[in-house]
């Protein structure tokens, strides 16, 4: 076991070193450059016209007053894009219902023909010479329309008067279902005991403080394209634009990230936007501009969460797990986005083993569509409503048993690793004892007691939740998403090219937006090559430079891009070693590389790799007989099995029921991620985590007005996004399990805050308040009513 | 309908005298953005919520998304690139940097400038201060922790500073 402050590496030079970041001085000073700081010669700007309503059909659009409008350059509307036979945005990964049927797929039109399917949908798109004039324009655009019935209580969305989709009538997207039905009902069927709850899911708004923005151009002399986006991963924006919406050819098209302003899943999505304005750049044979307001943010950028749940866990007399049964209606949204259909499936169903050794486990999982904004992968994505279910109905049995939820969870935990669940994964390391024991110690367990009997005195109430949580990362073997119905491989790309001087720059299809890898990838490549870490570039975010890349997303980074890079050092050391044996008359094999120095091994002769570097570029002295010149190396890492973070939480809390207000006593989050690369990297993605898992049991929901799909959530007025004096100091420890099937042994750290954190909240809280189930997000409100048995 | 107009005006921007042409429905964040091309300054929200366009007008913090540019009429007028000075980062902005008080970097101009106000209205803030006076800028990636951690380290540095 191992404290953040002592990391276990120490001997690998800047691997494991706090190291302040190189980004901070240019985000410090104003100089960042996000997508819309850059401005392009002959710049215009784009405004889109949004529906009104959730569910309408369009019965005619009037552009003349518009096109009239000063400055106005070009407006396009979905029958433009039919014309010019642009298709519809893709999803990503198929899912199969229970029957063997794919799931429904209706269309993604870029801008909406026909009909419009949530507030916010895009109608029209106006070009202009300013984003004022585009803007003016826009509410001159006349658009009829009938008003339809709108679905969108995803309860009742199967069945629902209205279909979201006029091919999909039943508004069901799949009905989908896994694990071992027949063990687990005959489990239940002599159990001693089952607890049940009836849990929702929240449906959250991701907000990454950089709305969502895109500049695209065209050049005529080489027909090319390129398009600077807010995007985690611009590799794969590329792949999908071109091959399943524009038809062009992915040479054609260059797609620049830039800095980007927090993603949290938001910006891995092709959206309509940056589409449109990449087709329509050859149009305008402009640039054209676009960039969400806050507002239109709320509205279309793809919300997280939204799920129903019942679950059910059986158990026998003492307490051990037999099974578990669990059913969801996940909402869909009015479109499957991106990777919409995978996160209540492949990403939840798969991680409700938890930490237990849970023998039969069975979950359905019914997709509906409805009219709001499409849902998809939201910080933990799928992974935190697995976490809220189990780790919410594991306590909610210790309180029906009588049993200490430590007692119940660590009675039940998997201790033998590698570990099959009975969902589908293989565990390769961990160790939960050990985390739990650190938890326990760190948030003085033995001391509740007399700390509640001390709440109780003064009239208030106090409660401790636990929290025990596993998440798959490193996403993903191809072979084994290609089999569970991922449309694209989910390896990682890494080029490292050493330059004459010594000086590397790396290459990565990873992308960093606030994650800081230009210092922690830095640290990797400078300590395996022995040389400064300021001698280390990092390049990423540009499908012009950067070979290939998958992007940034399940905290698949360090885990599958970090694991490219160092495959790529690994074929430059090689290759060094070759030129090296050469300059020191000796045979390949008797070459070591340490510190940044080859030498022959048992001898004092030795060649620093600056100088190995210098004779790869100027070849005088060279094998050219036998060895490329240069210092150059690609790399791709398929990873062979997903990583598996894991983590103690517990929370105590402290209730004031005459007003409802909820104090945070302590917070104390113990996690493992295998090796660590940046410890004060890593406890900032934790911080980071928990306060977005508890604006998520405390303050966060995204409402629509159930009959007529208004998002009433619409702006920071609505929706309470956690503000510095809402979130507490979190107190962060560490157990080190290396990852043994990549060569960091590192497991990803960026979502477990957000994962394991919701549930310890709710623990504590209905702890405190001596209640089975509060809804999140638990409002002052909530709170107050149910400490006052106020319905 | 409304007719593009212009209207000629002044103001002094990081110690520069700036004199433009605006239209007269343009905030003054859209002036230091877009007419000055001071891309620091960033916007984050259209409810003046977020604070990611805190710049300080006549040395008072302000959110430049809800003035109009010409209400800024002979003011003086920092933004986040003109808190270092000579190539030399503010202490804030150090402090940031030592607490890794920021990820994205997106909200980090408008929170350092809010700091650097706050520090001055309230040398001696306590955590609990500090964090209730952070209400009007909202950072999505840190949980506020290294936040507050980089205002105290500011503060601690500037007593000692006045110590020495």
């Amino acid at each position: 076991m191992t404290d953040l402050s002592n990391p276990p590496q120490a001997a690998l030079g800047p691997i494991g070193q706090p190291i302040k970041r190189r980004e901070d001085a240019r985000f410090l000073t104003g100089a960042g450059q996000y997508t819309d700081d850059v401005v392009m010669h002959g710049q215009t700007y784009a405004a889109f016209l949004r529906s009104p309503h959730a569910h309408a059909r369009i019965t005619s659009i009037k552009l003349a007053a518009a096109l009239a409008a000063p400055g106005v350059i070009r407006i396009f509307t979905g029958q433009d894009l039919a014309d010019a036979k642009v298709g519809g945005l893709p999803c990503g990964w198929l899912i199969h219902s229970k029957d063997g049927s794919p799931m429904k797929e209706p269309p993604h039109p870029v801008l909406a023909i026909g009909k419009v399917r949530h507030v916010g949908d895009q109608v029209a798109m106006v070009v202009a010479e300013t984003l004022l004039q585009a803007k003016d324009a826009c509410e001159l655009i006349e658009v009829d329309y009938e008003e339809l019935p709108a679905v969108i209580d995803i309860t009742k969305a199967h069945g629902h008067k209205g279909s979201v989709h006029d091919d999909v009538a039943d508004n069901v997207c799949y009905d989908w279902g896994h694990g071992n039905k027949e063990a687990t009902d005959a489990a239940f069927a002599t159990a001693a005991h089952v607890s049940t709850l009836d849990i929702v899911n929240n449906r959250l708004i991701p907000n990454a403080m950089e709305p969502r923005a895109a500049n695209a151009s065209y050049t005529k002399h080489d027909e090319s394209y390129t398009l600077y986006v807010a995007n985690q991963n611009p590799h794969v924006e590329r792949l999908l634009m071109c091959a399943f919406v524009l038809g062009l050819p992915e040479s054609k098209v260059r797609v620049i990230a830039p800095d980007v302003g927090g993603g949290f899943g938001s910006k891995i999505f092709l959206y309509a936007e940056e589409t449109a304005l990449v087709w329509a750049s050859k149009h305008v044979g402009r640039p054209i501009k676009w960039t969400s307001d806050r507002s239109e943010a709320f509205l279309t950028d793809a919300h997280g969460r939204d799920h129903a749940t019942k679950v059910e866990l059986a158990l026998d007399a003492k307490g051990m797990f037999l099974a578990m049964r669990v059913k969801t209606i996940a909402n869909m949204g009015a479109y499957l986005s991106t990777f919409a259909s995978s996160v209540p499936t492949i990403l939840y169903a798969t991680l409700l083993s938890g930490q237990y050794k849970t023998p039969a486990i069975y979950a359905e999982v019914k997709a509906v569509f409805t009219n709001t904004a499409p849902v998809d992968a939201y910080r933990g994505a799928g992974r935190p409503e697995a976490t809220y279910v189990v780790e919410r109905i594991v306590e909610q049995a210790a309180r029906d048993l009588k049993m200490d939820p430590a007692v119940i969870r660590r009675q039940n935990f998997v201790t033998e690793f590698p570990f099959a669940s009975p969902v589908g994964l293989t565990y390769d390391t961990g160790n939960f004892n050990a985390l739990l024991d650190r938890a326990t110690e760190m948030a003085d367990v033995a001391g509740f007691a007399k700390r509640r009997a001390a709440s109780e005195a003064k009239g208030m109430k106090r409660g401790m939740g636990y929290s025990c949580y596993i998440e798959a990362c490193g996403l993903a073997p191809s072979n084994v998403a290609g089999a569970l119905g991922a449309r694209a491989g989910l390896f990682e790309a890494g080029e490292v090219r050493v330059h004459p001087t010594g000086t590397v720059t790396v290459f990565t299809g990873s992308h960093s937006h606030g994650q800081g890898h230009e210092t922690t990838f830095a640290q990797i490549v400078a300590a395996k090559l022995g040389i400064p870490v300021e001698n280390v570039e990092i390049v990423h975010g540009d499908t012009g430079r950067v070979p290939f890349g998958m992007g940034t997303y399940g905290s698949r980074s360090l885990a599958v891009g970090g694991s490219a890079i160092v495959k790529a050092v690994d074929k430059v050391i090689a290759k060094g070693k070759k030129i090296a044996a050469h300059l020191l008359e000796a045979a390949d094999t008797d070459i070591e590389f340490e510190n940044g120095v080859f030498k022959v091994a048992g001898t004092d002769k030795s060649v620093p790799f600056g100088s190995v570097s210098l004779t790869a570029y100027v070849p005088h002295n060279y094998p050219l007989d036998k060895l490329e010149p240069g210092l150059n190396e690609n790399a791709f890492y398929d990873p062979t099995n997903f990583t598996y973070p894991s983590g103690t939480y517990i929370c105590e809390v402290e209730v004031d029921p005459e007003t409802g207000k909820v104090q945070i006593e302590q917070f104390i989050a113990v996690d493992d991620f295998g090796n660590i690369i940046n410890p004060m990297i890593v406890e900032g993605q934790v911080q980071g985590g928990i306060a977005q898992g508890l604006g998520q049991a405390m303050m966060e929901g995204a409402a629509y007005d159930p009959e007529s799909g208004q998002l009433l959530t619409g702006s920071y007025m609505d929706y309470a996004m956690p503000r510095a004096s809402d979130i507490p100091n979190f107190s962060i420890g560490n157990c080190v399990t290396a990852c043994t099937h990549n060569p960091l042994g590192v497991k990803g750290c960026g979502e477990a805050g957000a994962i394991g954190s919701p549930p310890a909240y709710i623990n504590a809280l209905t702890d405190a308040l001596g209640i089975r189930e509060i809804a999140m997000p638990a409002t002052v409100e909530r709170v107050w009513r149910a400490a006052n048995h106020v319905a | 309908m409304t007719v593009p107009i212009s209207v000629p005006m002044s103001l002094t921007v990081n110690g520069k005298a700036v004199n433009v042409n605006v239209d007269p429905r343009t905030l003054l964040v859209q002036l230091l953005r877009e007419n000055l091309q001071l891309t620091g300054t960033h916007v984050g929200c259209d409810t003046a919520q977020c604070g990611a366009c805190t710049v300080h007008l006549n040395g008072r913090a302000v959110k430049s998304c809800s003035m109009l540019a010409v209400q800024a009429q002979g003011a003086t007028v920092m933004t986040i690139e003109g808190l270092a000075q000579n190539g030399t980062m503010h202490p804030m902005q150090e402090a940031f940097r030592e607490c890794h008080g920021l990820q994205c970097g997106f909200c980090t101009p408008g929170m350092v400038m809010s700091a650097v106000q706050l520090l001055a209205d309230n040398p001696k803030a306590t955590e609990a201060e500090i964090r209730e006076d952070l209400d009007g800028n909202i950072c999505r990636c840190t949980g506020y922790q290294n936040i507050v951690k980089s205002i105290q380290f500011c503060q601690s540095g500037a007593k000692a500073s006045m110590a020495a």
